[in-house]
Order: structure tokens, then sequence, then C-alpha cells
């Protein structure tokens, strides 16, 4: 691997978090390699560690990591505070986006653009910049003068999410059960966001979710299961569909221990590992 | 009746709300001792002896701005119109209208609209006398009267400034269906000691909007209070206050609904930093026996930013008929929401700049209401400074400063441009017109 293709490097990450009897291991070891231009889909069961591998890599002082290494190209992502993650290339979009009361979502946008970019976008390419990104994703011009997430739908905080994501334009992307709590329309509409900046081929996405309803809008190259803290299973597109027959009982009910699904599947994301290293 | 209490108290008993002596004679109160309800959580011995009313040996100038129409007048002490309004339920009040020795007057008249707004400059002028700048700022009293005649639209603005020690008053009577915006802006030095009654009369079917806004100063303590003289009567109060290190601000609220049908909110917001830094919001609202269909609505939210400060918060509502439309209140002292914390610097903000973006949120539910652009931003620059250089909100500001002056440049050669066609083709024509005249004359 000589190309310097932007990658994110997942190394047998353990991570606990603090509970009143003490700390508690969730992650038991997660190997992933993520890659400019490729999207991961993971999926599992609830309590398998889905949001705190997405929280992890975003740098939530709630989750405490206790071995293992994650590198963004190279870079120890470990040692530098959530603000600099996302300043070297890191975007996570939240399952719960928070409310922040009085802080206008243009205010709000233009500012992590400035920070994220190193220096404040101009004004007038960055107002029809942010009118495009916006009606992509149908949302309406009143929107931008709202406090952030401060009554918004569930299809409205997702939508500014990815709003968030197709500006800042990540290098990796994490997208945390972005499907979740969305009707039909507002799942098509966010699926084509997510698909724009994935069709520049900038980004990397590791889209987590629970369902496979989102994968029938996006097609990731790799689909992974995860199930008590670990990677149990990786394949391709076909293994969401096996998912999607049989869910999760086989690995929940085998242990958390990796279940052959045939189709070579499983060799798929070790032999990227390889190829990173 | 429809009791809603984000504080989980019942209503308070009969007697919960004080009934304070009122007199303007300073004889007539006690003074105080610290153990009073009133005083408990004031720090007497920072009041540089006001509750005894020391002779005024400093001085507040008094500087008012007016549109045309507006009457600006000085009352000398016997004037009936002092104290139509406002009488004084503590010492140092009764000091502030006795000593003062007469008032200032701003009268709106019936009808008018003023669309400029009156500004009422006060200046403390820091330390007189010999002991130059090493003493305490001097003594001085003041008295406002502001009155909005029937029917009149207008806005009056208080700019506290300078050095002082001041015990002022103001009263305020909003004529019936007058409509009424003021603000007070404490934007004290260091050092200063200010305490005043803020008294509002709220007149048949008039609106009165008030912004108390405290920034400054070693030591703020203001009283507002609110009556209706009819019924329709409405009276937003609006409070912003920041309390830094040292500093001791409070804001002790009554609002009495004695009419009936009249409409009350309160909404106070305050931000505490640094060690001893002490935050009091007290908000009465007392609703009579014949106050039926009273709506009102009172709350405190405080946001402690820092450890060693402090922020006593007591909202106290006490009902005499159960005919109201509402009647609540909330009190909720906090610190940072960790999440949104988080949630901000995942999109690279740095900690410093998150911090700010929340407090600047926080604040500007209140001050965004203000309908004057400069004294909005007048306070939120006052708020950022006191949070710090904002390197981001600088970044942004200066590129924008940037892209203005260069539209301008391009505007200007633009129109240097234009300017020199223009005077190009006016010189042809009068060469032109030179030509034939000269043709004429040949």
């Amino acid at each position: 691997m000589t190309t310097a293709v932007s990658t994110l490097e997942i190394r047998n990450l353990h991570v606990s978090v603090e509970t009143e009897e003490g700390p508690r291991e969730i992650l038991r070891g997660v190997d992933l390699t993520v890659r400019k231009g490729e999207t991961h889909a993971i999926m599992g069961p609830n309590g398998s560690g889905k949001s705190t591998l997405s929280y992890s890599i975003a740098g939530h002082p709630k989750y405490t990591v206790t071995n293992g290494s994650i590198t963004l190209d190279g870079e120890d992502v470990l040692t530098m505070g959530v603000d600099a993650r996302a300043r070297a290339g890191i975007f996570l979009a939240m399952q719960y986006p928070v409310e922040i009361p009085g802080v206008s979502v243009s205010n709000f946008l233009r500012s992590s653009a400035t920070a994220v970019r190193g220096e404040a976008p101009k004004l007038r390419t960055w107002v029809k910049e942010v009118k495009a990104s916006m009606e992509a994703l149908e949302m309406d011009p009143a929107f931008a003068e709202r406090g952030v997430n401060e009554g918004f739908s569930g299809g409205e905080k997702k939508r500014h999410e990815i709003l968030q994501m197709a500006l800042l334009k990540p290098k990796i992307a994490v997208l945390d059960e972005t499907d979740s709590g969305l009707d039909v329309d507002a799942l098509r509409i966010v699926s084509g966001g997510i698909e724009a900046v994935r069709a520049k081929g900038e980004t990397g996405i590791l889209l987590i979710t629970h369902y496979t309803r989102i994968l029938r809008y996006i097609k990731p190259e790799f689909v992974h299961v995860m199930a008590a803290g670990r990677i149990v299973d990786s394949g391709g597109p076909e293994l969401a569909a096996v998912l999607e027959d049989g869910g999760y009982d086989r690995y929940v009910k085998g242990g958390g221990a990796a279940v052959s699904l045939g189709g070579g599947a499983a060799a798929v994301a070790p032999a990227g590992a390889g190829a990173a290293s | 009746m429809a009791v809603i209490d984000a504080t989980g108290r019942p209503p308070a008993a009969a007697g919960a709300v004080p009934r304070p002596v009122r007199s303007r004679d300073p004889q007539d109160h006690d003074v105080p001792t610290g153990r009073e309800e009133a005083w408990r959580f004031t720090p007497l011995r920072r009041l540089r002896g006001l509750p005894t009313g020391p002779e005024a040996d400093g001085l507040v100038t008094v500087t008012v701005t007016a549109p045309d129409g507006v009457a600006v007048e000085r009352l000398d002490a016997a004037d009936a119109r002092i104290g139509r309004v406002l009488i004084p339920a503590d010492r140092i009040a009764a000091f502030a209208t006795a000593r003062a020795g007469g008032a200032t007057a701003v009268t709106i008249p019936a009808e008018a609209s003023l669309s400029e707004p009156v500004i009422v400059r006060l200046h403390g002028e820091g330390p007189q006398g010999a002991a130059g700048a090493a003493s305490a700022a001097g003594v001085a009293y003041g008295h406002l009267v502001i009155e909005a005649g029937p029917f009149s639209s207008a806005t009056v603005v208080l700019d506290h400034t300078g050095s002082a020690t001041y015990a002022g008053n103001v009263e305020v009577y909003v004529g019936h269906g007058a409509s009424l915006t003021v603000i007070s802006l404490q934007d004290w030095d260091a050092g200063t000691v200010h305490l005043g009654a803020h008294a509002f009369s709220v007149g048949r079917d008039a609106k009165l909007r008030s912004f108390t806004v405290t920034l400054g100063g070693e030591l703020v303590r203001l009283n507002p209070t609110v009556d209706y003289r009819g019924p329709g009567g409405d009276a937003e109060l609006n409070g912003v206050f920041f309390t830094d290190a040292g500093q001791h601000q409070e804001h002790r609220l009554l609002v009495t609904h004695q009419a009936r049908s009249c409409r009350s909110r309160v909404t106070y917001k305050g931000a505490l930093r640094g060690e001893s830094a002490h935050a009091v919001w007290i908000g009465d609202v007392l609703i009579g026996a014949d106050a039926v269909d009273t709506d009102t609505y009172e709350l405190n939210r405080n946001l402690v930013l820092t450890d060693g400060a402090r922020a006593d918060s007591v909202p106290n509502l006490e009902i005499l008929t159960g005919e109201v439309v509402g009647a609540g209140h909330a009190s909720a002292t906090g610190r940072f929401d960790d999440e949104a914390l988080f949630y901000l610097q995942s999109r690279g903000i740095p900690p410093t700049e998150a911090r700010r973006l929340v407090v600047h949120g926080f604040f500007a539910e209140v001050i965004d209401r203000i309908d004057i652009p400069e004294l909005r931003d007048r306070i939120m620059t006052s708020v950022a400074a006191r949070l710090g250089e904002s390197e981001l909100a600088e970044a942004i500001a200066e590129a924008e400063a940037a892209e203005a002056a260069e539209a301008a440049e391009a505007a200007e050669a633009a129109e240097a441009a234009e300017a020199a066609e223009a005077a190009e083709a006016a010189g042809a024509a009068a060469g032109a017109g030179a030509g034939a005249g000269a043709g004429a004359g040949a």
C-alpha cells in the first residue's frame, strides 16, 4: 500500500464505559479498515456495540479505549481531541443529534466549515454551496435560521446531519443509524444525500444500521456483522440479503463466534486489512 | 385553574410574597440587618453605607437624547408627578428619591409613535474630590420619571456606564393603550455599586416590554416591580445578566396582578463565571382576589460556567383567585450540556468556541427580542468579550470584511469608470456646444 488513499484503520479496539458496577467492556477487539471511496455497512443486533464503535471513533468522552488503535492515514486518532478528529477528516452523523438552543443552523454550519477547512469560506460561494446542498436534501431555506436541532422532527435532524456531511466533506463519515426513525420519503431523501457524497468518491463511509432497509438505497461494497463487541462476519452485499432473511439469531446464539455464511464472504475484510498494513 | 409549576413546588401560601412598608420617608424604613427576607442575599457591607443615606459626593450625569415631540424636563422635589408609580419599599429607594432632589422626566405625548428610541445616558463620573482615583466612586442619587401617553408607542433606553455608588429610582407609567419598551442596560465599570427600584405601572390595554441587562459593576441590585391600572395590561419582563468573578448581581421582581385579564411574562437568563460570582433572582408574583383571568408565567435559567460561582433563584407565586388562565413558574440552574459541547466539537469546533456558541445561544432567546440592532450587538459583544477571544468568529469577520472591502473596491471602480464615461460624454457635449457657439459667433 503506497498510494495516498485516506484510510481509517481500527485494530484490536477494546472500549469500556463506566457503569455503577465499574467499567464494562463493550468493544472486545474490533478490526476494520475503511478507505476513501469505500462504503461499509456494519449491522448487528441491539447492544452489539455499533454505537459505541461510532462514538469511540469520534472521541466521545464517555467511552474509554483500553486497548487497540485507531489511525487515519497513519496518524493516531486516539490522541486527538474530539474537534481535532473532525478537522482531521472524521465525521459522525449522530443517531440522536443534540439541540443547541439559540445557535442558528447557518451560524453553526459556517463556524464548523471555518474550523474544518482552516479558513472562513468566502461568503458568496458559501451561501450558494449551502443553498444547493439544502435543495438537494429538500430542506426549506428558512431552516437555516432555526436553532440547531431545536424542535426538528426526526427526519429534519437526519437531513441536517447529512447536510453537514456534504458541506464538511470528510475523509471518513460514520453514519450511526441515520436510517432509524425515518419514514419512506425521508429515507429516500437522506439516502440520496448520502449517495451524492459517496458518488464523489472522496469519502469512506461507515454505515451503521440495525435494519437492511437503507441498503436498498445505498449498496455497500462491504457488509460486516457485529455481535457482542466484535465483528463476527464480513462479506459483500449478499451478506445483507442473508441477514434480511435470517436476522441476527445465529450470531447472537452463537455467543459472538463467527459463523461462515459461505461464498467466501468472511475473507473480504481481513484481506482488506492485510492490504492496508 | 391551571397551575403549572415546573419547579414541582405548590403555589406559595397566602403571605408568601412580602408586603413591605411603602413610604417616601427613609425613616419609615428599618435599616437592613441582613436577616430580612429582602436582604438575606445582599452583602450589606459592600453597599458603601447607602442604607444610612450619606450626602451625595459623587456624580451621575444624566443626558437625554429624544426625538422631536418628546418632553424632557427637570422636575423639582415637590412635583406631583414624582411618586405616582413608585412608592419606595426600602430605605435605599426612599433615600434615592429624597436625596435626588427632584427628577428627570421624559414624557411621550399621547398617540405619538416614535421611530427612534429615547436614549437616557446615566454616566458615573467616578471618584470625586481630593481622595482621587484610589477612593471608591462617590455617592450619587437619581430619580427618573418616564411617562408614555395614551396610545403612544416608544422605546426608552437607560444606558448606565462609568463608575459610581448610585442609588437610582425609575418610575414608568404606560398610559392606556400605549406600547412602551424600556431597556435598562447596566454596563458599569468595575467598582460600581448600583441599587435601584424600577417601578412600572401598566394602564388599561397597555403593553410594556422591559429588558434589564446587567453586565458590569461590582454590586448591582435592582427591584423591578409591575402593577396594572386596568384590565388588559400586558407586561413582558426580560432580563439578562453575566455575573463575573467577585460580582454580585441581584434582580428582585414583583408582579402584582390586581386588575383582571392582565398578562405577565418574566424571562431572566444569567451566566455566572469565576470565584465568588453571585447572582440572585427573586421572582414574586401575586395574583389578587379580583385578578380573575390572569395569565402569568415566570422563568429563570442560570448557566454556571465554572466552579466557585453561585446562583440563587427563588420564584414565589401567590394566588388568591382560582379563576386564572395560567399561572406558572420555572427555575433551573445548570452547567454546560456536555452532549451539546460534544456535538459542536465533533464538527471541528474547538472546546472554547463550543462553549462560547452555547452561551451565545443561551442568551440569544432574550437578546434577540431587543429591536435595536446596535444595542443587541453591543450586549453580545460584551458577553463575548467576557468569554475571551474567538478565533472562529474573528476569522469569519475578517473574511467578511475582506470580501466587503473587495466588493466596495469593485463597486468604486465601476462607479469611477462610469463617472469617467459620463464626464467624457459631458465633455464631448460641451465641446460640441462650444463649437456650435463659436460657429454662431462667426
